[in-house]
């Protein structure tokens, strides 16, 4: 009978481990190709120790440089930035990073304001698959379910991607049990440049409400700082497109006017920035490279330093240590892709 | 019992109803069968069998099935 | 509920996990409640229905208990009246027994017929007339086909005294509304079921195994098969003016495919989950596709069913006395060779004309039913021509000659099932003979069958699943595989499990992007 159960035992941990490779051989491993889904994991490995936390969309993870924000004024800071991430992500993140660390300011960039319900599979699964479980990520998959969803598929990603074993590349044996690591401190680096050239016109919407839910998670992030003694600053990243209408504009402005928040439209401070369109943006007008990252990192760290008092930090040792490797790191990916620049004539992978 | 027996290998000439007792069992009659001979009984014996005798036990063999005619006849 | 769900797996781990937890008193009601939870799931709006049905059967049959319980005691009691008093008592309660069993039948029949059949009358009534009377568009409770025909057959043998009638409203409510054969049966006998459906159930290894492995089966079919041809099928039957051709030969064999893979992988799924709990629930597959004529094939797929027609509707029927009538007129006026064969036949039609309804309110089925009936007829008649054939010749014994008849059947049966899937019947009837035309095939063969969403590895995967039911159909001739690999040791018995476990998971067609995975027969 006991040798009974310990065949049983282990053929029951058998196909268990069995799924769990086969789990890890069948998620996609964003290592050389939609590298932004590695962006969620990548936190945890440097975690503490951060002062001001980013949150936000893709106008975060390509807009700040914390290497710069440490370099010049010696901030610490984080960027937990995830594709098209919804306002109730955020929130989640918030949480999330909270469990690890109590940063002293955190900056959320308000263009997911605008969707008021959950948008696309594909960007919830980039936002929410690499964070780690916790409760809180349990809230977070729930409050982004499209209706095809399943939590399920989250604690089991292979119900997921079970029909990728068709589209297996060599990307997924190689990273099998390692991952790339690309971004610095969150921040995504590309230093080719696009000129943003003539940007659409806006197009007159329907309805300009921002949603309910889109106000509640904002309350929510608001209030947990609170809580927390953490400082919070609203910010709208200077690209160009997607518009940034007026009339959210107005109720952005009002919503910090009544809670006494700081709210910067870095879209009215380009001229203050410097910011020159035709080579500090990589992809015309959308997303910033690291020419704009760092205006926008220098002039912001300025802020932070001066305005709320982020502190410099470059006098303690075990930090600078820490900083000099990610420098080291940052300074090797922008040689890398400035070669491929002149070699190749373009930027097709960060490394 | 003769003229019985006759009906049965009159409709189905190539059973062995004097020693088969798997009739039904080994699907040897089918469905038509079971009902031409109760049709046969009906109009050369005049017994009416009941849809409710028409269960295996009753149609195993040529001997069950006498038995049943009887019990019929008798009520 | 349906059985491809997560939802259903974790209802399945806590009701077996109080199950064998629980004292064993408790077992039964446990599966009554769970029954009715999975009920309340799938359609809460609905157990209304079912339960009108579990009751009202349930006092019909006390009610001819009480009536055969007078008979009796009146009989014990008073040894010394005549033969003909005796058989006057005996009337009169078979009369009544009767009686209650037609109210019940009317009343529940009735509802089934309301749901099912209203607008199939209103159509058939609008396109008749050119009246336009609005669809009702009642709702279908799940799985009222199964659960009222399994009500009737116990009352039908309740009257007539083939058993006793359960008292216990609970326990009877349990005969009807049992969870794993809700969706979509077999269609149980209480004489059978209630074997093994109240025991008390000790906690026993190898049964359960065996049940996990059937169960384990059938998500491999249902899942890896059925669920990955939806949108071939799909596809092609609703959009005839671009598919024709060669795309109705692959519509034809693909449907047949689906739904063998998805009905009898849903009937693995019943078997294998109540074999869990220790209920033994009728096969109602016997290798269907093994039959060598359509009759031996009508004997084999949907078993319970077709018994319960035959019990039911065609013995009845053949031996009415109407019918004895009709047979006893047709032999003085056509002669004894074709009189005879009247009332079988008459008997018959009537048997498919129901079985045609009963799979489905519209004509395609009525025209389905009926032309099974006619192949089985025809071949009924040609009966003496195939004894001389084979006296004739010595191939027909070989065992080739055995496959091509599987092989003849299979398609026969493939072309008649196409009528489920076409919109209506004269459609159907246009689009079949396009095979025999040059349309489609060459696109067909050119990427044509890779517009419905599966790619050349999807088919591939459909080939090599096909060859295993093959194998494994051919294993099952001998005796069940589960109890074959029983046998077999721990390591390999275990791996083949295994193996297939993770097939079904990495290859089932299921999650984002195969989101057509409701059971077929779910509804009928």
């Amino acid at each position: 009978m006991k040798k009974r159960i310990v065949k049983i035992v282990i053929c029951v941990v058998l196909l268990a481990a069995t799924l769990f490779l086969l789990q890890k051989l069948l998620v996609p491993k964003y290592a050389t190709t939609n590298e932004e889904g590695i962006l969620s994991s990548e936190y945890y490995a440097n975690a503490g120790n951060n002062d001001v936390l980013f949150i936000g969309d893709c106008e975060v993870y390509t807009n700040f440089s914390p290497v710069k924000l440490w370099r010049d004024y010696g901030i610490t800071s984080y960027i937990r930035g995830t594709p098209q991430q919804l306002t109730w992500q955020s929130y989640y993140m918030l949480e999330d990073t909270l469990r690890y660390e109590t940063p002293k300011v955190v900056v959320f960039n308000v263009l997911a304001m605008k969707y008021a319900e959950p948008q696309n599979e594909a960007y919830n699964r980039l936002t929410l698959d690499g964070m780690k479980w916790s409760t809180t990520k349990l809230d977070a998959v729930k409050a982004s379910m499209t209706d095809e969803e399943t939590v399920a598929s989250y604690i089991l990603p292979l119900l997921r991607f079970h029909s990728r074993w068709s589209e297996l590349t060599s990307e997924d044996f190689n990273y099998l049990f390692k991952t790339e690591k690309l971004s610095h401190n969150g921040y995504l680096m590309r230093v080719d440049a696009k000129p943003a050239g003539q940007v659409p016109d806006p197009v007159p919407l329907p309805d300009y409400t921002i949603g309910p839910k889109c106000w509640e998670y904002l309350d929510k992030i608001r209030e947990t700082c609170d809580k927390n003694g953490i400082r919070l600053i609203l910010i709208k990243a200077p690209s160009l497109y997607p518009a940034w209408y007026d009339q959210w504009e107005k109720q952005i402005e009002d919503y910090a006017g009544k809670y006494g928040l700081e709210y910067i439209n870095f879209l009215e401070l380009a001229d203050e920035l410097e910011m020159d369109y035709n080579t500090d943006t990589y992809d015309a007008g959308l997303h910033l490279n690291l020419s704009g990252a760092e205006k926008m990192s220098a002039w912001f760290g300025k802020y932070l330093s001066e305005k709320c008092g982020v502190e410099d930090r470059r006098s303690d040792a075990a930090l600078a240590a820490e900083w000099a490797e990610r420098e080291a790191f940052y300074e090797y990916m922008k040689e890398a892709q400035y070669k491929q620049l002149r070699e190749e004539g373009a930027v097709t992978r960060y490394k | 019992m003769e003229e019985f027996m006759n009906i049965l290998r009159d409709i189905r000439p190539d059973v062995d109803f004097e020693n088969c007792t798997t009739l039904i069992d080994d699907k040897i009659l089918d469905s038509f069968d079971i009902i031409s001979i109760i049709t046969e009984l009906n109009s050369q014996m005049d017994v009416a069998v009941p849809a409710d005798q028409i269960i295996p036990e009753n149609f195993n063999s040529a001997q069950a099935l006498w038995a049943m005619v009887e019990k019929l006849l008798d009520e | 509920m349906s059985f491809v769900s997560l939802g259903f797996l974790l209802f399945l781990l806590i009701l077996f996990i109080l199950y064998y937890a629980l004292p064993r008193r408790f077992q039964w009601a446990l599966l009554l409640a769970g029954s009715l939870v999975f009920y309340a799931f799938a359609s809460p709006k609905y157990l209304i229905y079912i339960a009108v049905t579990a009751l009202s059967t349930w006092f019909a049959g006390k009610l001819i208990h009480d009536a055969y319980a007078a008979r009796d005691a009146f009989l014990k009691d008073t040894p010394d009246i005549t033969k003909e008093e005796k058989k006057s008592c005996k009337e009169a309660a078979k009369k009544k027994g009767r009686s209650i069993m037609v109210c019940c039948l009317i009343l529940n029949l009735g509802i089934l017929a309301v749901c099912k059949y209203t607008d199939f009358a209103i159509g058939t009534i609008n396109s008749l007339f050119g009246t336009d009377i609005a669809f009702l568009r009642f709702a279908l409770p799940m799985g009222i086909s199964f659960y009222t025909f399994q009500s009737m057959g116990y009352i039908i043998d309740v009257s007539r005294g083939k058993y006793q009638a359960e008292l216990n409203p609970a326990r009877f409510a349990l005969f009807v509304t049992f969870f794993p054969q809700l969706v979509q049966g077999p269609i149980s006998r209480f004489d059978q079921l209630s074997q093994t459906l109240y025991s008390e159930h000790a906690f026993d290894a190898q049964k359960i195994t065996q049940g996990a492995w059937r169960a384990v089966w059938g998500f491999f079919k249902k899942m890896v098969v059925a669920d990955r041809l939806v949108p071939v099928v799909t596809g092609i039957a609703q959009n005839p003016d671009k598919y024709a051709g060669g795309y109705v030969l692959a519509l034809v064999f693909f449907y047949t495919i689906q739904l063998y893979a998805d009905f009898t992988g849903g009937i693995d799924i019943t078997i294998g989950v109540a074999k869990m709990f220790g209920v033994d629930l009728a096969e109602n597959f016997e290798r269907p596709f093994f039959s060598k004529n359509i009759t031996e094939f009508w004997r084999r797929w949907h078993i319970t069913m077709g018994t319960w027609f035959k019990d039911y509707i065609f013995y009845p029927v053949s031996v009415s006395k109407w019918m004895l009538k009709v047979s006893k007129w047709s032999r003085a006026k056509l002669g004894t060779q074709l009189g005879k064969r009247v009332p079988v036949y008459l008997s018959t039609i009537l048997v498919w004309l129901a079985t045609g309804i009963w799979h489905g309110a519209s004509w395609n089925f009525v025209v389905w039913g009926l032309l099974n009936c006619l192949v089985i007829i025809i071949s009924q008649e040609l009966e003496p021509l195939y004894a001389k054939f084979h006296e004739k010749c010595a191939f027909s014994n070989t065992r080739g000659w055995d496959i091509f008849q599987m092989f003849r059947t299979f398609w026969l049966m493939a072309f008649l099932r196409v009528l489920d899937v076409y919109r209506n019947v004269p459609l159907t009837f246009r689009m079949v003979p396009t095979i025999f035309s040059s349309k489609g095939w060459s696109e067909m063969f050119s990427g044509g069958m890779l517009k419905f969403g599966l790619e050349v590895r999807d088919y591939i995967i459909v080939a090599i699943a096909l060859v295993i039911f093959l194998i494994v159909g051919i294993l099952q001739g001998k005796k069940p595989v589960a109890e074959q690999l029983a046998e077999k040791p721990l390591v390999p018995r275990y791996l083949i499990v295994w193996i297939l476990i993770i097939v079904i998971l990495v290859f089932g067609a299921y999650g984002i992007g195969y989101d057509a995975t409701q059971f077929i027969y779910n509804q009928f």
